[in-house]
Parts: C-alpha cells; structure tokens; sequence
C-alpha cells in the first residue's frame, strides 16, 4: 500500500519537475557552466605560430598576467571601478533616500524617470557625452562664445571622463536596489528613534544605514564588477589612456589574437568576482537583492 | 513661534528638490544632445558642428537599409529571446519551487552567475565554445546568448512573486476537478502574472541595450548598438540620433500607457 | 499645579480631511487619560501631533505650559510606545532600551545600570543579547514600553499597544501597564478602539468621534451618562429612543417616538424639543399592560444565551429591536407574546442636541 503510494509519487512528481526544470538546466549547464569550464582549460593552452588554440598545458598566459605593463593597467582598472563606486553611492544614495521618501503621487514618475534614460542604447548616450565634452563639443563651444575660455578644454580621453562615462552606466544598478531597500525601512522606526532623542543625522547613521546594508552592499557589487568590463566606455570617452580589464580581453579575442591569453585575463574578473560576492555574502548581503 | 519648524521643513525641501534636479539632468543631458542633433543639418562628418534645423534625417533614415537591418535584427533577437527566455524562466521558477531534486542547489547557484559576472566574462565564454563546437555565429548564436543572461532575472522576478505564493490554492483547484495542466495554466500562471511580465521586460530591456555579450557572439550579423559601434569611430550620423529618438519616444508613449493602465486598475480598487 | 499636557483648539486638515476638528483637551498629572474612538476618529493623529510627528493645522500644544509647536520630537519630553512597536531590528534587547540614554549622551555605567533595572521591571531579564525578531509579541511590547520609560517621560504616549496580542495576554497587559503607571507615576495618554480596554484601565476617558471630542469623564460617568448619542452607542450596548419631549413636570419628561410614548427623568427639556434617550439592557423591565408613561407594545422575538446572561430581542410595531437582559434564572417573558417594555426613570439617560445624529440614524439602520 505505501510502495503504491510512493509509485505514485514518483510518476506524477518527477515528469512534470524534469519538463518544468529541464530547459534552465540545460541552457546553465551548457551555456553557463560548461563555457566558463572551458575558459578556465584553455587559460593553460598554448597557441602555434598562427594563433590557433592549441590542448598543450602552459603556464606561460598566468606568467605573462604578472606583466608590468599589466599590473598597470589592473590597478587602474580596480581604481576606476572603486571611484566609480564610491561615487555612484555617494549620489545614489541620497538621491534614492529623496524618491523613496516623496509624496506617492510623484514617487512612480521620478522612479520612471529613471529607467527611462536606460531604454535608450547606451552606447548613443556615451556618445552623447562625446559630443557634448569633445573639443568641437557643445561645453566648448559655450565655453569659447561666453569667453570664459580661449582654447578649447580637453575634457576628454582622461580617467576622470572614463569614470564619469562609468557612473552614467552603472548608477541604476545602485539606485535601484538601494531605493528597494529604503523603501522597506519602516516609518515609524525613524520616528521612534527621533521620539527617543535622535536628531535627523543620527538617525540616519544609527537606523536608516544599517537597516539598508544589504542594498548597499548588492549596489556597489553590481556596479563595482562590471565597471572592470565596460571596455567600451573607455574606449569612446578614454581614448586608449584609461583602458580597463575589459579592454585586454577584448584586445585578445579580437579575430586572430590570442585567445589563451584573453582566457587567462578573464581568470582574473572570475576570481575578483567570486571573492567579491564571498566578501558580500559574509556582510549579511542577499542574493536574491542582485536580481532587481 | 511656529514659523521656525516650518522654514527648517521648506528649506530642506528646496534642498532635496535641486539636488534631484541636477541628478535628472545628468542622466538626461546626453539624451537631449542626442535628441537635438538628430535635427542637425549638418552633413559633414564627424557630425558635430550646428548647422541648423531639418527633419531630413527623420526621412533619410529610412534609405539607411543597413541601420534599419541593424534595427530589425535588434528587434527580431529581442522578441524571440524574451519569449524563450520568459516561457523557460517561468516554468524553472516554479519547477524549481515545488520539486525537490538532486542538484537543485547546482542550479541555483549557476543563475547567478549571468547576474553578477561582468558580461564580457559571459561573451568570450560563449565564443570559445560556440567555436570549439563549431557552431556558425550569427542569429543562433545571439539569440542563446541573449536568452542564457536572461533567464535568471526572469526566474528571480518570478520568485519574487512565488514568495508570497499560496499553496492552498493549487490544492482547492484540482480539489475542484482540475488537472495539473489546467492547474497551471487557470490558477498558477494569473497569479504570477505580474512577476512575470516584470521578469519579460527586464529581459526585453537587457537585450536591445546588449553590447558586451553580442560583440562576441554576433558573427556577421550587426544589431543596432553593434553597428552604433562601429559608425562612432568615424562620428554618428544623424539619422542614428534620429533613429534613436524614435526609439525613446516609443518607449515613453509604451511606459506612459503601461503605468497609466496600472493607475486606473488601483483606482479601481 | 497646572495641567501637564494642554491642547487647545487644535486643528489638523490633510487636504480636504479635516481629521481634528478644533480639539480642546487638559490632561492631568499623573493620570492615565485614554482616546478612545473608532478608526479614523483623528485620536492617533492627535497622539501624533503631541509627540511631535505630525504638526497640528491650527491650535497650541502646551508640555507643562511650555507651548512645544516649534520642537521637534527628539527635543520633547515625551516618548512614544508605538502600535507596531517601532523596535530596531538591528539591535540587541539593551542596545534598544539604551538608545535614548545614549542619545541623552548618559555615562556608560549609569547607562547600565538604568537598562537593567528597567528590563527587571518589565521581567525580561536576561534577554539582553536577544534580538526583536528573537521575541514574541507580548515580550516585544514590554521592550517597547521599556524603552520609551526609561527616559522618565513627563508624559507616555501610547499608540493602541495591545492592538496586535491575543485577548489572555492584552488582559495580562492592562493590568501590568496600569500597574507600572501607577508605580512610576508618569501620565499615560493611551490610544485604543477597544472601549473595554479603555474602561477597565483609564482615570478618564476622552471619546472622539469624527475628530470632534463627545466627552470627557471618569469611564462611571461615560458610561451612566453619556453625552451624546454617539457615546452611548459606542460604549457598551443600549437601547435608543429618539422622539419629541411632549410634557414636562416635576423633573420628568414624557417623550413621543415613533410606536407610543416613554418616559425619563430630566431637569432641563422643554415642551417640543427633540430628544434622544438611551436606556441599557440590563435597566429594562417589562409588564403586560401599558401605563401613562410607557404605551410601547412590543414582541418577544427571540432569546440569546451568552453565559451567565440571557439577552432577550423583542421588536417594536415600526421593526426596531430593542434588548432586554436578565440574569440567567430570572424571570422572562415567553417567546411570540406581547409585552410593554419600561424602565426606572433614574435609568433612562435623555441626550440633548443630537438632531443631526439623529437624522442620521434615521436615514441609515436602526442600531441598538
């Protein structure tokens, strides 16, 4: 009578969980797991003469990471990416605070009013910063006809255009979670505390802060990681003087270029990554705050 | 007396409003250069230099057969994978709530890898083994890259949702005669509803904005931001400005309807 | 010694709400004044504005004669004890109930030694490491009224404390927080829905109804004679009469309504006005013949146990119910026959001015 009952179980259990589940585990497992496997093998591969990739342990790419020429570029990419953080919480913050915070009325549009600008293609509004910074840009021009400049002010091609480029990409990945998170802060414990003698500032550190750790922790991880990647910011609004990791790899797949090397590179966004989301997940963060 | 506590309130309103103020004009500046320089009559490249209004490119746009290609790749890819991606999202989001399996954990910790790895990691790693297996890069290719960085922000949306699922109510549904099929579909799928279709946008959004991932794994085929990538180095024509605007305007009139059918449904309420 | 809290004419208009409407109110020292009203009534909106959330339209708030409209919460003297407890979940049981000692920038040791003795008087000792989410909900609610009473408020506002424990506990409550109210001597000013609560634990009770103050009195008072028709409906259950004063001689008033005439005993009707007259059940006697000053026929309808007390429905020619109760064992009329409801005319209470309410009550159900 159980065994039946246990049959039965089975047959009606595990059908419709292998149709539901099966496609996901299959697109991760084919197309997320075993890639980054094969990225991994491949950083220990040689090429031949004509860069074809070649199943000959190597540790020649992890030696040629330890370049000084690299190391330079490393440094400078974790700066950008720390400014870049730093800044977008220092702005993001505050900024999601004052939404999460206003009248309900005007709540959902200045929400909207967010994503709006992200919905169109990022690349045209890199470039719109282009055109406005460039020295034929639109500040130069005002700047020129107002007379408070001679020549023209080379905005561009610097770290500093590179990481405002970056802030401009990446702050919506830390207003959202944070306005999420602030959003769930309960009124009334912000009125108790100032009930019970807090000003304003103290309430903000003691209470609102540490009640929104989470969300500020998944919002400088997600703008924190892919700043290291961005290749393209750099490349419209640095110029070659501010190249991030993103650009070596990059450099490397292009068509004919050495592609173990390039493997080897992205060991070092892997490694970064996995460290980062253990250091976030041992702050008490949630994962599930990363999905949006 | 009264007046202290008033002014205090007013002027860190007056606080508050500016800095959001310059906030907003920061993401919007760059579009509004696009906007005004899709009406720039300029001819000459790199396009930058104001010589004055037309709406020529707004009609010259569409001899542009390539960036109108680009654009209907672009749309083709995104629909097609949103689909995919939001049919297998959501049957994975709820599969994955109500059965317990082996490796179950396996899976869970891989959707987060498309979320938190910088994309550039996922498109190379999609290169080596679409070369290594010999697949052609093109359309295919896009299209299960686009929806592989899809599905987890689906599945997240939908969990979201599934949180606050109540069990009970698939038990008083075959209770009353349904089958599990007829299950799913009257019972469990309304009332997911709302997640899903916020996980569909999400993917819709990630995929038309897509740069990192496709410029490994697009092969000859161009989508609009990849052929936006390449007209930058010799400057962007207006008719890209203009095509843009096009698109924003669309998503506005999209995002207005939607939120201001959402507002009648609560006021209805 | 003066009042320790004073509202007057306080007004508070969110837009087109006008939620307090020009609200007078003297709280003693020392005493436990409850709000009571339904959701609604501006009694939580005027707990608010005298702790400092909510700043009042019109009006002076006055701590001790200090009017206090300028201060912000964390600079008055009075803490709160919220409905939903407002505890930090990020914090330890004693980082809690220390906050405020904290702020105060009070020594470290004296610090200690305050959070422990508070945590014995409210009997949590030993859970100081605990966390909120650690706690129950009664062991929540004494952390929370801890917290607010370990600043030695001139006054605690408390903000339906009980609204969310379950009937054994928020008995067990009552009587600790009026025990503790009693023993610190700090006036309480307590906010509920819940007219029991507001019966058994409050020194005076203040009904607010429509953001208008009906009455303010010892609960004896408000319940024995209640100002208005609200007041009478709300408190406990009673019976209503409205109709026009016919007679009046020798401090007695005959009353027309609707099926006959009834009686009551009052000073200070005239011929013609409209009065509304609250009678409770368990004042209500019955014969079989009518008299001069009581003619309503009426038929018993039904009977309702509820313990120790049966309550009898009868109904009136015109469809109203009204009830009758009696002590389980005493004497009742049988179900289908008719009989003539009357009281004592000390029992019955006559209400002044209550036309509009009376209106009111006419164009909606009758309810008793």
């Amino acid at each position: 009578m159980e065994d039946r009952h246990r049959m039965h179980n089975f047959r009606s259990n595990t059908l419709p969980a292998i149709v539901m589940v099966g496609p996901v585990t299959l697109f991760m497992v084919l197309l997320v797991a075993v890639p980054l496997i094969y990225v991994a093998v491949m950083s220990f591969c040689s090429i031949d003469d004509n860069y074809n990739v070649v199943f000959q342990f190597t540790w020649k790419n992890y030696v040629r990471l330890a370049n000084a020429d690299y190391m330079k570029i490393y440094g400078q990419s974790l700066l950008i990416a720390l400014i870049t953080t730093v800044l977008s919480l220092l702005i993001g913050y505050p900024f999601a605070y004052i939404i999460s915070r206003s009248d309900s009325r005007w709540k959902k549009l200045l929400y909207m009013l967010v994503i709006i600008p992200f919905w169109t293609n990022s690349l045209i509004r890199i470039y719109g910063w282009r055109t406005f910074l460039g020295s034929n840009g639109w500040l130069n021009t005002a700047l020129q006809a107002l007379h408070i400049v001679k020549e023209p002010v080379e905005f561009l091609f610097q770290r500093g255009t590179t990481v405002l480029g970056m802030v401009y990409c990446l702050i919506p990945f830390m207003i959202l979670p944070l306005y999420t998170a602030i959003e769930k802060v309960d009124g009334s414990l912000l009125e108790a505390s100032s009930d019970l003698g807090a000003r304003r500032i103290i309430t903000f550190f003691r209470i609102v802060i540490p009640l929104t750790a989470s969300g500020i922790f998944s919002g400088c991880l997600m703008v924190f990681i892919p700043c290291l990647g961005y290749f393209f910011v750099s490349e419209i609004l640095g110029g070659g003087n501010s190249d991030v990791i993103g650009n070596l790899i990059e450099r490397q797949f292009q068509s004919g270029n050495n592609w173990p090397l390039g493997a080897a590179l992205s060991i070092i966004l892997i490694v970064v990554t996995l460290v980062l989301v253990k250091l976030f997940q041992k702050a008490g963060g949630n994962m599930e705050d990363l999905g949006m | 007396m009264r007046m202290k506590r008033r002014k205090r309130t007013v002027l860190t309103r007056i606080r508050d409003v500016l800095f959001c103020a310059i906030i907003y004009l920061f993401l919007f500046l760059p579009i509004s250069v696009i906007v005004v320089n899709s009406m720039n009559a300029t001819t000459s490249k790199p396009y930058l230099a104001w010589k004055g209004f037309t709406l020529a490119w707004y009609v010259r746009l569409f001899d542009n057969t390539e960036l109108l290609g680009s654009f209907r790749n672009t749309m083709i890819i995104a629909v097609v994978s949103t689909l995919l991606s939001t049919i297998i999202g959501t049957m994975g989001a709820v599969g994955m709530y109500k059965y317990k399996f082996k490796g179950k954990s396996i899976i869970d910790g891989l959707l987060y890898i498309p979320v938190v790895i910088p994309e550039i990691v996922l498109g190379i790693s999609l290169l080596t083994i679409f070369s290594k297996v010999n697949i052609p890069r093109g359309m295919l290719t896009l299209i299960l890259a686009h929806v592989t960085f899809s599905i987890p922000f689906v599945i997240f949306n939908v969990r979201a949702r599934l949180a606050g699922y109540d069990n009970s109510i698939d038990e008083a549904s075959m209770d009353l005669g349904a089958n599990r099929i007829q299950t799913f579909f009257h019972v469990t799928l309304p009332v997911l509803a709302p997640g899903i279709a916020g996980g569909a946008l999400l993917a819709f959004t990630l995929s038309i904005d897509d740069i990192i991932i496709s410029y490994f794994v697009n092969g000859q085929v161009k989508t609009y931001p990849l052929r936006v990538m390449e007209s930058i180095k010799s400057g962007v024509a207006p008719d890209v400005n203009a095509l843009s605007t096009l698109i924003l305007i669309a998503t506005i009139v999209f995002v207005v309807l939607t939120q201001s059918g959402i507002l009648n449904k609560n006021k209805k309420r | 010694m003066g009042y320790i809290v004073e509202l007057e004419n306080v007004d508070k208009i969110y837009g087109e709400n006008h939620v307090v409407k020009s609200l007078n109110l003297k709280v003693e020292e020392g005493e436990f004044l409850t709000l009571l009203g339904s959701s609604g009534c501006g009694k939580t909106t005027t707990l608010r504005m005298i702790a400092g959330f909510e700043e009042p339209t019109n009006g002076n708030i006055r701590v001790e004669g200090e009017a206090i409209e300028d201060k912000e919460p964390y600079e008055r003297d009075v803490n709160t004890v919220f409905q939903s407890y407002a505890l930090f979940p990020h914090m330890t049981i004693y980082d809690n109930i220390a906050y405020g000692l904290k702020m105060k920038k009070v020594p470290k040791d004296e610090v200690q030694e305050r959070v422990l003795h508070m945590m014995d008087l409210v009997q949590l000792g030993g859970f100081e490491k605990r966390y909120p989410s650690q706690l129950s909900g009664g062991q929540k609610q004494r952390v929370a009224i801890a917290r607010a009473l370990i600043n030695r408020p001139k006054v605690l506002l408390l903000d339906e404390p009980l609204g969310a424990l379950d009937l054994k506990l928020r008995k067990q409550m009552q009587l600790e927080l009026k025990r503790l109210q009693k023993k610190l001597n700090i006036t309480f000013i307590y906010v509920t829905h819940d007219q029991e609560e507001a019966l058994t634990m409050s020194d005076r009770i203040a009904i607010m109804h429509d953001g208008i103050l009906d009455q303010l009195g010892t609960p004896t008072e408000i319940y024995e004679k209640p100002a208005t028709r609200f007041v009478a409906t709300f408190i406990g259950e009673t019976n209503i009469f409205d109709g026009a004063v016919a007679d009046v001689k020798d401090g007695q008033v005959q009353v027309t309504i609707e099926n006959g005439i009834i009686s009551a005993k009052d000073f200070m009707s005239k011929s013609g006005q409209y009065v509304t007259i609250s009678v409770r059940p368990e004042k209500m006697k019955f014969r079989d013949t009518p008299t001069t000053d009581f003619t309503i026929p009426a038929v018993v309808k039904d009977y309702v146990y509820v313990g120790s007390i049966i309550k009898c429905v009868v109904e009136l020619p015109n469809g109203n119910e009204i009830r009758i109760e009696r002590l389980a064992g005493q004497e009742l009329p049988e179900l289908g026959t008719t009989i003539y409801p009357y009281w004592d005319m000390e029992d019955a209470v006559v209400i002044h001015g209550q036309e509009q309410e009376m209106l009111r009550a006419m164009d909606s159900i009758q309810f008793s």
